[in-house]
């Protein structure tokens, strides 16, 4: 079934019928991707914030270090998870291997240096028109950051969503970690690999049809979101 | 309190993210459960989500299965990822239960390998029995010939049988010889796509969805035979391991039930898996 | 020979920094030179790239009143006002509040309004209140500071609007609110009513004026020659990065001494 008119008949019949276990893919899809973007915004946020407001020397090879990490592949992150979660690696006590928190843990390091390098290019910005303002006042650097942060919210939340966009969609790290496990870790793209290597391609994208459909629900919404603030003129 | 206004900066935009983490996870398997490091072709070919549940109805125990290439099972297992192992290349199994690896090794169910092809058949081996005739003449004919490359079992079972023929088929890699480095769901729509020859185990071949024109060209060899074994990650090296689990869901798998549970699964109205435990 | 070559004592030949006692005011008090407003700057100068932006010699400030600041564009006004405020480092020289060294202390005591303003992405009382908050205020301090500087500068009815959704008259007496809001003990503006509407310029200016008289030393950039007259003690002239003159400002409009100060009045350009 190599014909994309029944592709797209097979995801309308999936999402139409309600299909159980698509459901729980998709619900575990979005938890692992958005639960790892509240993390990745945690951490990247304050320090792309950082990395604007506060001058140090070494601050270009961090940056440098940043943006090269945008690129690094998922199946090296999923190794280095791996390796660190398996039982005979330092923290396979934990036992987390196999389990959605893995599956976190690695699309959180993917996507933490990406919300953080792109955060601080919005950022940068905001600060180049409040940086005077602000030493005026004497603002100290962390009121400052975080100023930015509110201040640059509705901007930040593009940058969310590339890192959401990066999450959702990448397979590399989540199938080591994860295992493609039926029932307990399989997301979207896992089970898209698994189609297709069953060779039910019909059925691979009818799942690649309905993840997209997701990505670009949720794109709407923020979009819907930031468009309300730029009415408001907040933006 | 400039701290708490970082916090809450931060937060404002990750709020939104989290509306979404909080979304209800999966029914997430409560109970006893038990992990199983396993060869694809098992997977693909449908077996376990025919199987498992009825193991889940009958004991009440959540089995879990990765599905890597047999090389990548067993090395997992090393590393004690897992309680036990489904795989299919018996020396290696051996190997890892005289290392210590593994424990308690059981033959548990075989099938056979076939080769498949173009119905244009380039190389002229449709319906051969001999399987190293037909090898040979695949080099001869220099026609394209897809191989896992990915040291899992199917692999290593071809490799084997190169070797049995007398050929080197690395001298070859990058022209006729393609070693997709992939499983065999992948591997098969590589070889689709290109019109390549490849080795396949009959279970993943049988439940394949994307044939296109292609079918068997060489099987009944006696070479071919494909044996699948059991065995548990050794307790004793690793203390993860639920042994207790783990064993009681190999002796189902070797008891009269669970082979006849095996050897019911059909598709297309062909038996895939026949239990043959000593 | 270039302007940055010359020695620093050795008069300018178009403009005579040896100006005849007239052109400048006199000195302040004893007295006066330990207020907060008193502004003095000895051998002040900034270099950029090889060029002397800003060189000026010796000026001192009375320590209260309206002090307009005018001059071409370009002549270092803007870079004059960020060297006194603290904001940028001169390449060389000495500057001084009430004899206590620019720095850090005495950016405390001051707030600086720009041509446009600065507004952050919030409502109108959270423009006030973020730099209330900065400075360590209580909660119920904030807001009722907060509530008497949009009272003053009449802008009490919007204070739950987003602040740039305000007017651009509106947005600049934000700004004043909130600089005015910290009691700042010098008022710096760089040309805070350029590009508005005749009645937000009045309403700004009578803002400034009731701030120096009750006691807050103003500083204030202005291309208006009008406004200039309205609202000035005394005129310090910029022009080419010096001081060509510095004098009360009846004295000032009546004939300026300098040859630039005049050109400028009469409307005429002088390079």
């Amino acid at each position: 079934m190599q014909d994309f008119g029944a592709a797209f008949g097979l995801a309308f019949h999936l999402i139409a019928t309600g299909n159980d276990n698509l459901v729980e893919i998709v619900l575990l899809s979005l938890k692992v991707s958005f639960s790892a973007l509240t993390l990745s915004c945690l951490i990247g946020l304050p320090l792309g914030a950082f990395l604007v407001v506060r001058p140090f020397w070494g601050r270009g090879v961090v940056v440098a270090v940043l943006n090269a990490m945008m690129g690094l592949p998922p199946v090296v992150i999923g190794l280095l998870v791996y390796l660190s979660l398996s039982r005979a690696g330092p923290m396979g006590w934990l036992g987390l291997l196999y389990t959605p928190t893995a599956m976190i843990i690695a699309q959180t390091l993917l996507i933490a240096p990406i919300v953080a390098a792109l955060a601080r290019q919005v950022l940068e910005g905001l600060y180049t028109e409040y940086d005077e303002q602000f030493r005026s006042f004497g603002i100290s650097r962390l009121r400052a950051a975080a100023a930015l942060i509110v201040d640059g919210r509705y901007g930040l939340v593009t940058v969310a969503l590339a890192g959401f966009g990066r999450a959702v969609a990448e397979v590399g790290a989540v199938i080591i970690v994860g295992g493609n496990i039926d029932h307990l870790t399989r997301v979207m793209t896992t089970a898209i690999a698994l189609e297709t290597s069953k060779g039910d391609l019909g059925m691979a994208l009818a799942l690649g049809i309905i993840l997209m459909s997701i990505a670009l629900g949720v794109n709407l919404a923020a979009g819907g979101l930031r468009a309300m603030a730029e009415r408001q003129a907040y933006a | 309190m400039s701290v708490k206004s970082a916090v809450l900066g931060t937060v404002s935009v990750a709020t939104i993210a989290f509306s979404g983490a909080v979304l209800p996870g999966p029914a997430r398997a409560e109970g006893p459960q038990v992990l199983v490091q396993s060869t694809t072709s098992t997977q693909n070919s449908g077996l376990y989500d025919y199987m498992l549940p009825i193991y889940k109805k009958e004991t009440g125990v959540t089995v879990n299965v990765v599905a890597v290439g047999t090389g990548q099972a067993l090395k997992n297992g090393m590393n004690c990822d897992g309680d036990m192992l489904v795989v299919h290349a018996k020396s290696a199994e051996l190997k890892f239960v005289k290392d210590g690896y593994g424990v308690d090794r059981h033959d548990l169910m075989y099938n056979d390998f076939v080769i498949v092809g173009p119905a244009s058949d380039p190389a002229g081996i449709k319906g051969m029995a001999d399987v190293e005739a037909a090898l040979k003449k695949i080099v001869a004919k220099k026609a394209l010939f897809a191989s896992r490359g990915d040291d899992s079992g199917t692999n290593r079972a071809e490799m084997r049988l190169w070797k049995a023929a007398g050929i080197d088929p690395k001298t070859g890699s990058g022209g006729w010889y393609r070693e997709t480095g992939s499983g065999m769901g992948a591997t098969l729509n590589a070889s689709v796509g290109m019109g390549a020859y490849t080795l396949t185990d009959r279970s993943t071949w049988i439940s394949f969805k994307n044939k296109g024109d292609f079918g068997i060209d060489v099987q009944g060899d006696p070479r071919l035979f494909n044996q699948y074994g059991v065995m548990l990650i050794n307790p004793k090296r690793c203390p993860s391991v639920k042994a207790k689990l783990a064993t009681q869901f190999e002796d189902w798998l070797l008891s009269k039930h669970g082979q006849a549970v095996i050897a019911a699964y059909h598709v297309d109205g062909q038996q895939l898996f026949f239990p043959n435990p000593k | 020979m270039p302007e940055s070559l010359r020695p620093r004592s050795a008069p300018p030949a178009a403009e005579p920094s040896a100006a005849p006692p007239a052109a400048r005011l006199p000195e302040p008090s004893p007295r006066d030179r330990a207020r907060p407003g008193a502004l003095r700057v000895e051998g002040l100068a900034l270099d950029a790239q090889g060029r002397r932006l800003v060189d000026i010699d010796h000026l001192a400030l009375p320590a209260g009143g309206v002090t307009m600041v005018m001059g071409q564009n370009g002549a270092g006004k803007s870079l004059f006002l960020r060297l006194i405020h603290g904001l940028i480092a001169p390449s060389h020289g000495w500057i001084s509040w009430g004899e206590v060294p620019c720095g850090p202390a005495t950016r405390a005591t001051q707030a600086l309004v720009f041509q446009k303003p600065v507004l952050l992405r919030r409502s109108v009382a959270a423009n006030v209140d973020f730099v209330l908050k900065a400075r360590g205020l209580s909660r119920a301090a904030r807001r009722e500071r907060c509530a008497e500087m949009l009272a003053r500068v009449g802008l009490e009815a919007h204070a739950r609007q987003p602040a740039r959704l305000l007017s651009g008259g509106e947005q600049q007496r934000l700004a004043l609110a909130r600089a005015l809001a910290i009691r700042p003990q010098v008022l710096l503006l760089d040309e805070a009513t350029a590009s508005l509407d005749p009645a937000s310029v009045l309403a700004i200016e009578r803002i400034v004026t009731e701030a120096a008289e009750a006691g807050t030393k103003v500083i204030f950039i202005t291309h208006d020659i009008g406004q200039a007259r309205r609202l000035a003690d005394d005129v310090a002239f910029l022009h080419r990065g010096r001081i060509a003159e510095h004098r009360p400002a009846a004295q000032f409009f009546l004939g300026p001494q300098s040859e630039s100060a005049l050109a400028y009045l009469e409307g005429r350009i002088l390079l």
